[in-house]
């Protein structure tokens, strides 16, 4: 654990934990021949956009005919505290970076992933609600219709089409758990290690070698 | 005398033109409509036009907006006429837009669209077009595409000849086809000749978004008719022309009387001299009503200034201001080539076609080459000035327009036409048969220093069996050509609204991008606006009622209202608080004396109702706005004079009572 390139691909992978403040985590798209646009509405740590400031509204309007509860970022409570947790995080993996040993790196992924996968699992839930809990007096009601859009692919919705994908931000925030596992690999001090090459260009190798045996397979 | 000659070779030259056709179109209703026309016309679904077409309404008082080469009608502006469709000049807002000195006036006789330019190219900012019976010009914004400014001419009587633009758009122009007694008095007519004047008024256009208009000088002119007008460009840019007719200054039985001269005026002021003397205070301060209504996007209301004078130069005190070049037999049409030298004057009773050469009149100007001087003005000339002729090109010729590679196109009214003929060498290349009897033509850009020379529209003032027929009355025809061959070809034919007189095209990418989607209800300055249903309310100003509300897909807020009592003047300002493309709600109700509420997103305006009888009374949304349009609706309800109630509204839930 001496090596410096470890703590700085650690200290990267933590920094670039904070670009989910810059890029939405995750996307959906509602498709409809009369929205030759989309309505596109973008779904970021802390907050709930869209293409224009008022794609939320208009979105709000199209799903109250079906019941659905208005989208109201200020009343979920996680958009409020994820910031939180994202910057604590992002502090705690610069300070393992700068004093941990590689055991506090991959702590590090491992929280990371777990606080990851809650966040998706949030998400669904989320989902799950606004197309599960509908008004009983909404004036569209389709008997055993739910909108629950779906979390990774696309779905038809009566009329729409919803597509929903991570955005840049999720990329970003596996990049970060990516990087502290790099950073695990690197400053590896087994003396017994068969594969001589340390460091990036070994775990590039390493990397290689599973893809190619995926090919194969 | 001279009409009956004039007659006799009319009647000559058509059997001499008729012996040139060899084609026969005229006998064939198709004409020479090419197998592959339909394909340079068919825009497929869901694809844009190349142009946009902006024809004037004429009588209609309004702009329709055209897209070329499909012909398809995209939209009616409404501009001087009150339009029930869009509630324009019914709702409170925009009423100032039709007030003139002489009142409110809900119609005129729109002529000339007119693109405003930066360096003599169309530069897609405004379309600005002259109302001709009450003298005005107005103002398009073509972010929006509704008018936006009306400005009154004062001094001037048919309000013809403009608003013809300057290279960039420094000034509109606005020539008096009736001369009247200046000031403005009660004269008999029968002394026209000694006591009618004509007008030419300058209108500046502000460089910045809002192309503010204002009347900068007014140009005190002989008692002629100033008929049509094109300003120069590149080297005669600061030069504005004007054609005359009446030079005789007949005041009765004008067809034969204004007719007898064989050589009218075509009247070239050099506006940059005439800022110079404006400058230098060489101006008469003139009393003149008139005003300038401005409708602004952030209100969304319209505002009348009242104006109460301009400024009058008279050209025996203004040397160098105006000349007069000598052009045939009552020209109609004065078009500058899109290289600014050569002037064609449309000599519509002559068997020729006259054109100028802007560096001859310099010349002769310099040598002082005059025939004589009308009050002050020196008169050219003819030999001095004249570039070329056209010979026996046609009869009748009104207009002409340019392509971009040195070709003029010229309408000839009587023997229902359209020539081509080569600048320079004045020799006829081509023509074709218009359906029937074409006024003005139109190519996109046509009248700047860069044409789109590839359609030719002409705007024809007979139709007879190009269409189904609809009665008596029936649309005047347009016809569509592809000028970019040798041969001009026959398109399309398509029906219009009014009376286009002139019409502009422009690039549709130099607009399409910056069409407004919807005003933002952040900025909505509006003194009524409502912004969100929270505060929606009704409040009683003694025996008028304000009903603030909003509407939203699907229902206005309130959307029931009680304690109007009769004898109360009840306004409904409605805001529409959706955000979205193509949201438009309208808003009716019953008995209503004027028309609906036509109201944008973001947008808010105002219907006034005055209930007749006791009753309840629905409203409803006019504008099929969503699925549930149709539940869209409300009632007030009207109680008698006497009643003792106090007013009280409400939406689902909520109830409010006024205290």
């Amino acid at each position: 654990m001496k090596k410096k390139s470890a703590r700085i691909v650690m200290i990267i992978g933590s920094l670039m934990l904070l670009l989910v403040f810059m890029f939405p985590l995750w996307s959906i798209t509602l498709e409809a021949p009369q929205f030759p646009e989309g309505i596109n509405m973008y779904i970021w740590v802390n907050q709930i956009t869209g293409d224009t400031e008022s794609t939320l509204q208009n979105m709000n309007i199209l799903n109250h005919y079906i019941g659905m509860q208005k989208i109201v970022p200020d009343s979920i409570p996680e958009l409020q505290y994820f910031p939180y947790v994202i910057i604590f995080m992002s502090v705690l993996g610069v300070l393992f970076g700068l004093f941990g040993n590689r055991k506090t790196f991959i702590l590090w992924a491992v929280l990371m992933s777990v606080l990851g996968i809650l966040g998706i699992y949030d998400f669904y839930m989320w989902e799950y609600d606004y197309g599960h809990n509908l008004d009983p007096h909404a004036p569209i009601i389709v008997p055993g219709m739910v909108y629950q859009p779906p979390l990774f692919g696309s779905e038809y919705l009566l009329n729409f089409k919803a597509i929903s994908y991570p955005a840049l931000g999720s990329l970003f925030l596996g990049g970060s758990i990516l990087f502290a596992g790099l950073g695990f690999f690197m400053s590896n001090e087994r003396k017994d290690m068969k594969n001589k090459k340390a460091g990036f260009a070994g775990f590039m190798s390493k990397v290689n070698k599973e893809a190619k045996d995926e090919k194969v397979a | 005398m001279k009409t009956k000659l004039f007659l006799i070779l009319a009647l000559a030259l058509s059997i001499v033109l008729t012996g040139c056709d060899s084609d026969g179109g005229k006998g064939s209703k198709a004409g020479m409509v090419g197998s592959n026309a339909a394909e340079k016309v068919y825009v497929a679904p869901g694809e844009h036009d190349e142009f946009y077409a902006f024809l004037s309404g004429g009588f209609s008082g309004q702009v329709s907006v055209y897209g070329l080469p499909s012909g398809r009608l995209f939209k009616v502006i409404p501009v001087f006429a009150q339009d029930g469709e869009k509630g324009y000049g019914y709702n409170e807002e925009t009423k100032p837009m039709l007030e003139t000195s002489h009142g409110f006036v809900p119609w005129d006789d729109s002529h000339h669209p007119e693109l405003s330019q930066t360096e003599g190219i169309p530069d897609g900012r405004f379309l600005f077009i002259n109302g001709n019976n009450t003298p005005r010009i107005a103002k398009i914004d073509l972010r929006t595409f509704e008018t936006t400014e009306i400005i009154e001419i004062p001094n001037s009587a048919g309000n013809h000849s403009s608003p013809f633009t300057t290279e960039n758009s420094e000034y509109l122009v606005a020539g008096t086809r009736f001369s009247i007694p200046i000031t403005e008095t009660d004269v008999s007519v029968k002394e026209y000749a000694e006591k009618f004047q004509g007008m030419l008024t300058f209108v500046s256009v502000s460089p910045d978004e809002v192309g503010d208009m204002e009347i900068d000088f007014q140009i005190l002119m002989p008692g002629f008719d100033y008929d049509l007008a094109h300003s120069g460009k590149g080297p005669s840019h600061g030069w504005t022309f004007f054609t005359t007719y009446n030079t005789e200054k007949a005041s009765t039985m004008k067809e034969v009387n204004a007719s007898q001269n064989d050589k009218d005026f075509i009247a070239a002021v050099n506006w940059k001299k005439a800022q110079e003397y404006v400058k230098a205070g060489k101006f008469h301060t003139m009393p003149s009503n008139y005003l300038n209504n401005e409708y602004s996007d952030h209100t969304h209301m319209a505002t009348s200034k009242k104006m109460t004078s301009t400024r009058v130069l008279i050209p025996s005190e203004c040397p160098g201001l105006v000349y007069y070049l000598p052009t045939p037999k009552s020209p109609h049409g004065v078009d500058v080539d899109p290289s600014g030298e050569y002037i064609v004057g449309n000599g519509k009773l002559s068997a020729d076609l006259t054109v100028h050469s802007y560096s001859k009149m310099i010349k002769a100007i310099e040598a002082k080459a005059y025939e004589k001087e009308i009050d002050g003005i020196p008169v050219l000339k003819y030999d001095q000035v004249v570039a070329g002729v056209v010979e026996k090109p046609g009869l009748g010729p009104l207009h002409t327009e340019f392509d971009d590679k040195g070709y003029a196109y010229t309408t000839f009214f009587i023997s229902s036409e359209v020539v081509k003929w080569k600048l320079g060498t004045w020799e006829i290349v081509d023509r074709i048969p218009s359906y029937y009897s074409v006024g003005h033509l139109m190519i996109p850009g046509g009248d700047s220093r860069k044409p789109w020379g590839k359609y030719l529209v002409s705007l024809n003032k007979i139709t007879k069996d190009r269409y189904l027929p609809t009665g008596p009355e029936l649309a005047h025809s347009a016809q569509l050509y592809d000028i970019s061959g040798d041969k001009m070809e026959l398109l399309l034919d398509f029906p219009t609204i009014g009376e286009p007189h002139y019409a502009q095209a422009i690039a549709a990418d130099i607009i399409k991008d910056k069409s407004l989607k919807f005003y933002k209800l952040d900025d909505n300055k509006h003194p009524h606006a409502v912004k969100n249903e929270k505060d929606t309310r009704v409040e009683r100003k003694g025996n008028e009622v304000h009903v603030y509300l909003t509407s939203i897909r699907s229902h206005f807020a309130p959307d029931w209202v009680e304690g109007v009592k009769l004898g109360d003047v009840v306004y409904f300002h409605l805001t529409n608080l959706e955000q979205d493309w193509d949201v438009p709600h309208g808003f009716a109700v019953k008995g209503a004396n004027n028309a609906e509420l036509l109201v944008m997103p973001g947008q808010t305006e105002t219907l006034k109702w005055i209930p007749k009888a006791v009753g309840v009374f629905p409203m409803y949304c006019t504008d099929f706005c969503s699925a549930l349009h149709q539940e869209m609706q409300g009632y007030v309800r009207v109680h008698p004079a006497n009643a003792n109630v106090k007013l009280s509204w409400g939406l689902n839930e909520v109830e409010k009572q006024e205290k």
